[in-house]
Order: C-alpha cells, then sequence, then structure tokens
C-alpha cells in the first residue's frame, strides 16, 4: 500500500505528463525508409508529429501508411522480414537505435488497431494490465483509481461501472474500440497511435470515437490512420497523404482537402483513385 | 406460386444439368452417412463383444467354509504372532480341505478323488483369511466363516460357460433298490422317459467314437450318475449324498454332451459343486478382487491391481518428462524462434518423429535407458521415459496447432501496451491456448496409457504379483497384463482378459472425458 494517506495520487491530473509546447513537434521522423525482405514499403518519408494535435495519414490501400504508423512504436518489430532505417526522434533520442527497449517505448506510445481487440478477460483486467505490468499502480486503491479515469477518459465508464468483471468481449464493437483506448490510456502513453479505429464500427460508434478523439486531443498527440476522407477532415489537424510508400503532402487538414498543392492529392480526395 | 418466383429451370438441358447435380448432393450425403454408421457400428460391435464377455467376469462364485480356527493348526506358534499366522497359508488350506472331506466323505476312497475335491480351492485363496486372522488374533480357537473363491473352471460351469448340458425334470422316482454291484436301480412309470428323448437328440451332434453321453442325476445335495436309462427304470451309480433322496422325488436329469475324460472337471466335481450350491454354500458375488488383487498364476485370484498402479505411475513419469518438454519446446518454436532452415528442419523433425513405429522407441530405451545409463528392467521409470519419447512429439505438435489458433491481435494488443514479448506469451497467448495444450496433451497421454509394444521391449511383460511402491519396483501396466492374459490357455482368462480391456477403456473415457471437460471450461471465445 501506498503510505501517503489521503486522495490517491491518481485522481488528480498526474496521468498528464509534462508537455511540450503546443503544436511543437512531439516526434520528428527524418527519412524513414521500411523494407520487407527486398521490397520497399516506405520511401524516404520526412515528417513531424506536433504535440496536443491529431493528424491523419490518408492515402489508397497499401500506400504504406499502416506500416509508416508502425515504426512509430516499433510494432514493426514483431514483423519477421522487416527492416526499418531512419531516425525517429522522440525528446531528442532516436527511438530506432539499439539501445531503445521497444518494450518501454511502447508505454510511451499506445495503440489502438483496426478491429477492437481486447483482451479475453474482464473490463477492468483490460484496463489493469498495463498498469500492473509496468509497475503504475501502488496497491487495489491505486490501481481502481487508474481503471476508473481511464474508463471515464474514454467516455466507457458511465456504461461499464456496474459490470467490470465482465468479459470485455462481451462489449458491442464501438464499447469494445473504445475499452482498448482506455486500455492504452492507462499506460500513460505520450502519444497514441490509431490504426483505423472506426473501420469496424457503425456510424454511430464511429461518431463517438470521432468525438473521444477530439476530447483526447488536448492530453495527447495523435496519429490515425484512416480511409475515410471525412474523418480525417472532422477529427484531424494536419493532414499527410501517402502514395506507392511516398508522402506526397503534408499540411494542415484545411489546406489538404481545400486547396491541396499535388494533383495526386487532389485526384486522390476527390474520388478519382484509391 | 408467383409467377415472379422461377421454378423451373429454364432449358430442357439445364433440368438435366440440375437434376444431376441434385443427385450428386444426394449421393454425396448417402456416403457421409454410410461411412459414420460403417464407424459406429464397428465400435459399437467392439463394446458389445468385449462388454458381454467381459460382464461374466465381474461375478465369481464364492465358496463358505464353516471351520473352527484351531490353534494348533493355525497358530503352532502361539496366537500372538501375526506374522507366521499371516504365513501360513498351510494351515488354512488344511481346515478347508478338512471342512469339504467330511461334507463329502466319499472323496476319502481314493487318491483321485481327494485331488478333486482339493481343487475346489486354491491354496493362495486363503491368504486373505489368514492375513485376517493374523490382524485379529483374538479369533483364534473361535468358529468362523472362511469364504474362498471358487475353482475357475467351477465357477465357468456354474456360470454356464463351461460344460454344455441339457437339464431335463424326470418323472417322479417310485422306489430306489440297491443293487449286488453298489449301485441303485430306480424305477417309476415313464420316469425317464424325456431323458431317453433328450438322449436321442444329444446323440445326433456327437462324435462316432465318443461313446454315451453321461447323465447325472440330481435329487437335492445328492447326485448320481446314469449307466442303463429305460423309459421305466434306470440304474445309476451314487457320486455324491444318500440314495434315499431319490425315491419319491423327481430328481434333474442333466445330459452332458461331451465325456469326462474331455472336460477339466469331472463328474464328481459338478456333483459335489451342485450339493455346496443346494446347500446355500455358493454365493455368486460382485468380482471387485479383479481391481483389488494382483495377477496370479490363478484366475480365480487375479486381478489388475498391480498393473493399474504400474500403469498410473508410468504415466506420471510420462507426464512429468513428455509435458514440460513438450510444451515449452511448442511454446519456443511457435513463439519465440526465428523463422530459418534450422527451425524448419527441427519441425520437420519432429513430425517425423510423431510417427515413428512405437516398437522402436522400445528399442531405445533398452539400449539408452537399460544397457547404456544402466536403469532397472521392468521399471515404471523406464518405461514412463519411453512413452514420453514417443509422446511429446504428439504434444508438440499439439500445442503447437493450440498456438497458432490463438489470434494474432491478441498479440499485438498486448505487444501495444508495453508487455514484452514473455509477458505477451505467458500471459495472454498460453493462457488461451491452454485448453488446446492440455487436450493435445491428454491425449498423447491416453495414447501412452494403451501402448504395449514399447513397453515388452524394456521387460515390463513380467510376471509382477506385487503393487509396485515406487517407480523404480517391478511392474507391469494394463496394456502388457491384457496382452498376457489374452497368452493364457485357460478358458477362464477370456472374460478375465476382456474385463481388463473394459477397465483399460474405462481409464481412456475419463481421460478422454477429461479432456471434454478442460475444453467446456477453459475454452474462450474472442
Amino acid at each position: 500500500m501506498d503510505t501517503t494517506q489521503g486522495t490517491p495520487a491518481m485522481m488528480d491530473d498526474t496521468l498528464t505528463l509534462p508537455r511540450t509546447a503546443d503544436g511543437a513537434p512531439r516526434i520528428d521522423c527524418r527519412n524513414i525508409k521500411v523494407f520487407y525482405g527486398e521490397a520497399q514499403a516506405i520511401h524516404d518519408v520526412s515528417m513531424s508529429f506536433p504535440d496536443r494535435a491529431v493528424t491523419a495519414l490518408i492515402g489508397p490501400s497499401g500506400c504504406g501508411k499502416s506500416t509508416f504508423l508502425r515504426c512509430l512504436n516499433r510494432m514493426n518489430d514483431t514483423i519477421e522480414n522487416c527492416r526499418v532505417e531512419g531516425e525517429i526522434l522522440m525528446d531528442g533520442e532516436n527511438i530506432n537505435d539499439e539501445d531503445v527497449d521497444p518494450v518501454l517505448l511502447r508505454s510511451r506510445v499506445g495503440m489502438v488497431f483496426q478491429k477492437p481487440n481486447p483482451f479475453p478477460k474482464s473490463i477492468y483486467d483490460n484496463i489493469a494490465y498495463g498498469p500492473r505490468i509496468h509497475g503504475l499502480a501502488n496497491g487495489r486503491e491505486d490501481l481502481d483509481a487508474i481503471v476508473e479515469k481511464s474508463l471515464r477518459r474514454a467516455g466507457l465508464w458511465e456504461e461499464v461501472k456496474d459490470r467490470l468483471t465482465a468479459p470485455g468481449t462481451s462489449l458491442s464493437g464501438g464499447q469494445q474500440q473504445r475499452l482498448c483506448i482506455a486500455r492504452a490510456i492507462a499506460v500513460q502513453p505520450e502519444v497514441i497511435l490509431m490504426d483505423e479505429p472506426c473501420s469496424a464500427l457503425d456510424p454511430i460508434a464511429t461518431a463517438r470515437i470521432e468525438e473521444l478523439i477530439d476530447d483526447l486531443r488536448s492530453r495527447y498527440c495523435i496519429v490515425i490512420v484512416t480511409h475515410s476522407m471525412q474523418q480525417a477532415a472532422r477529427v484531424s489537424q494536419r493532414t499527410a497523404f501517402f502514395h506507392l510508400g511516398n508522402l506526397i503532402e503534408l499540411g494542415d487538414t484545411n489546406q489538404i482537402f481545400t486547396n491541396p498543392r499535388e494533383k495526386r492529392t487532389e485526384d486522390y480526395i476527390t474520388g478519382r483513385f484509391g | 406460386m408467383t409467377d415472379t418466383v422461377r421454378t423451373s429451370a429454364p432449358s430442357a438441358a439445364a433440368a438435366k444439368h440440375l437434376k444431376r447435380r441434385r443427385a450428386r448432393d444426394g449421393r454425396f450425403r448417402y456416403y457421409g452417412l454410410t461411412a459414420i454408421f460403417v464407424a459406429l457400428g464397428a465400435l459399437a460391435v467392439l463394446v458389445l463383444t468385449i462388454g458381454s464377455q467381459a460382464f461374466s467376469a465381474a461375478t465369481y462364485h464364492v465358496v463358505k467354509y464353516d471351520v473352527t480356527l484351531d490353534p494348533a493348526v493355525i497358530a503352532p506358534e502361539g496366537a500372538n504372532r501375526p506374522a507366521d499366522i499371516s504365513r501360513n497359508v498351510e494351515g488354512f488350506y488344511g481346515l478347508v480341505r478338512d471342512n469339504l472331506l467330511t461334507t463329502f466323505p466319499e472323496a476319502e476312497a481314493d487318491r483321485l478323488s481327494r485331488r478333486e475335491l482339493s481343487d475346489f480351492v486354491t491354496r493362495l485363496a486363503v491368504l486373505p483369511t489368514a492375513r485376517m486372522v493374523a490382524n485379529n488374533p483374538e479369533l483364534v480357537g473361535n468358529a468362523i466363516t472362511l469364504t474362498a473363491p471358487l475353482n475357475d473352471d467351477l465357477d465357468l460351469y456354474l456360470k454356464g460357460n463351461g460344460v454344455r448340458e441339457r437339464k431335463i425334470k424326470t418323472g417322479t422316482v417310485s422306489s430306489v433298490q440297491g443293487e449286488e454291484d453298489g449301485t441303485f436301480r430306480l424305477s417309476g412309470t415313464e420316469a425317464f422317459e424325456a431323458v431317453v428323448a433328450g438322449l436321442a437328440v444329444a446323440g445326433v451332434d456327437r462324435a462316432e467314437d465318443a461313446g454315451q453321453p453321461d447323465v447325472l442325476l440330481t435329487a437335492g445335495v445328492s447326485t448320481g450318475r446314469l449307466t442303463e436309462i429305460g423309459a421305466g427304470s434306470a440304474r445309476m451309480e451314487l457320486l455324491t449324498g444318500r440314495a434315499q433322496d431319490f425315491a419319491q422325488a423327481r430328481p434333474t436329469a442333466r445330459i452332458i454332451v461331451s465325456a469326462e475324460s474331455e472336460r477339466t472337471i469331472s463328474d464328481r466335481q459338478i456333483a459335489w459343486v451342485l450339493a455346496l450350491k443346494e446347500m446355500g454354500r455358493v454365493d455368486r458375488v460382485p468380482r471387485w478382487t479383479l481391481l483389488t488383487n494382483s495377477d496370479s498364476t490363478y484366475p480365480e485370484l487375479a486381478g489388475g491391481l498391480a498393473a493399474i498402479v504400474g500403469s498410473l505411475l508410468t504415466m506420471l513419469i510420462t507426464a512429468l518428462v513428455a509435458m514440460p518438454i513438450g510444451i515449452l519446446a511448442a511454446v519456443y518454436l511457435e513463439e519465440f524462434a526465428p523463422r530459418n532452415r534450422l527451425t524448419e528442419f527441427i519441425e520437420v523433425n519432429i513430425n517425423n518423429l510423431a510417427a515413428v513405429p512405437s516398437i522402436v522407441f522400445g528399442l531405445l530405451g533398452a539400449a539408452l535407458y537399460i544397457n547404456f545409463l544402466g536403469m532397472p528392467r521392468s521399471a515404471p521409470l523406464v518405461g514412463g521415459l519411453v512413452l514420453a519419447l514417443m509422446t511429446f512429439p504428439v504434444v508438440i505438435i499439439a500445442s503447437r496447432a493450440a498456438l497458432k489458433a490463438v489470434p494474432p491481435s491478441v498479440r499485438s494488443g498486448a505487444l501495444a501496451v508495453g508487455a514484452s514479448q514473455m509477458q505477451t506469451v505467458f500471459h495472454h497467448v498460453v493462457p488461451l491456448a491452454a485448453p488446446g495444450i492440455l487436450t493435445g496433451a491428454i491425449l498423447g497421454m491416453a495414447r501412452a496409457l494403451g501402448e504395449t509394444a514399447p513397453l515388452l521391449l524394456i521387460g515390463m511383460v513380467a510376471f509382477v504379483g506385487d503393487v509396485p511402491r515406487s517407480p523404480t519396483d517391478e511392474s507391469t501396466v494394463m496394456p502388457v497384463l491384457i496382452f498376457s492374459w489374452s497368452n493364457n490357455a485357460e478358458r477362464a482368462w477370456e472374460p478375465l482378459t476382456s474385463a481388463m480391456i473394459i477397465i483399460l477403456l474405462a481409464f481412456l473415457l475419463v481421460m478422454n472425458g477429461l479432456v471434454v471437460f478442460l475444453r467446456r471450461k477453459y475454452e474462450r471465445r474472442w
């Protein structure tokens, strides 16, 4: 048990770590190249992701946007034959360095997947798993507080507070995805990566997730891959358009959707290909 | 039907094609059903034949002997030496034999009949009583009822399996007269007509040189052999009891088709056992000794306890060796090992290992464990290690299949919250795969439980009369016991073998039931 009595530490706002100034780059990618065996999937991409903002990665299927996203928390390490070159700087440290522990990195860079993938455990354990393995909670009360806070932040608390012991898989698709977001939040990340988080959801659940993303923007650096241009326009402040493994255009979302500089971007967002 | 629904084919050719297609569908279903019924039928025939055989071994006949525990016979060294009493088989056996001789004094006449009477009970059958008395020395000097199993051939006879016979109720015998040669003349109006008719029928399926069938006549506790039979009178040689019992009675005639010399039991023995039964001294009781006794050369005393314990010890060793090796190898190969030539080579060879005939493992075990490492022969330790060699490839293959079935999304979910690869595997993947892993492991063990061939080669086929106490004791296992019993010549072993098979099947059924239970209980959907 925690020796400090009174309000558990987690009840105040310490989930939010010290931040850089608004709009300052949280992650800075330099000359990223990704290879699957001999095939090159990403060609020399350099871009940065601002803190407390949503960056959308759009582009046709197979353009490399998911691959690029997975570079940011080194999930590509788990794919055999996959090789990443280039520098990705977080707090001035290259996360691709040999001595960076991907496990620690992933606790700073959370990820939400295309298909909701709650663990086949209780709702509570889904959230508590991350804090437990990272030792973020001192005792049961602390853990309860983290679970509640994470669920509240993911807008799921009111719906599940009476059945925390029910299996996570018993929730609806939209609730499962919010549970996954809560799970990612629970380990106090600085960055949240979302890989098409709404593609398996109905429009109402999608709308709730989008609201949630908008809420979370005030605390986290969010990178979202999406196939839906409307979604990108709705939730993001910056948009990057990828095509065939190249970053074609990067800019403010407004500018990309109203006044794209590149012909290919315009063709794509007006539905001429993709 | 409305016009908008097309109910007929657009053309004749299409109709023909459709018809053929439906016929093909129908035929395929029919083939499938046939295959299922053939498989089920084969299983049913197997279980029914073995079950019906085993059923007769589920009970056996025991005889009660009222004996007085004479201290001079039972405890010549004194009642306070239990070890001597429990070893005094000869003394207890003497009591039983004397009891039989008192009941059937005619057996005193010659050595042959004395031997035939003492065949009723084997010496070792009194051992449980001897041990009981040794534990309760206050019984010495008192009268007790000693119970011992009946000789296996007579047991089979009483069950109706031993000797082919026809029972016929005769008419009333009006007079019994003693003759000069010691036989008796029984007469009564048409008393033996039915027997004569029965003999004519029985004679048909007899070999030419077999002579007359034996006809035994029983009234109460008395039995005689008929030597001349007419419709109204017959000459009888008394085997046991008193001739007067037949007077004014309607005795039962038994036409025994096979001659005395072709049988394992004599006419006299039949007469005695019928008399004991009539006296109410024979009981048919459940044969618990099948589970509580160890192997014996006498079928009526034989049981499977030593083999069951041997099997359990062997399985314990197999489980302790094969499951950790198999599961760890599977987890490593599936979750951690890089995919390259070497792992592929290992993978192929694990599959090959699973396909190696089990007897080869027996040879390997004999060479490696016994000859090279000098482990004891016939021991569950060696048997378990040999079976473990055979089982762990199966466990690896089943476990890998179970691990593969865990969706990758669970792995990426765990990795994404910052779990290390090992945490991912042991917190998420293995628990989800556990029912499948256990299923594979238990099925592999079930296969090992039924294995005979490799164990023959490491000497587990030896006769084992004592329950093994440790994995290094001499031991045998259930399938090997079945194998040895099925090689025995006496007919009584046949139902015993079937009963042992049923016990083995029961063990397998329990293991498979455990698999179903674990699956149902721990299966998680994702």
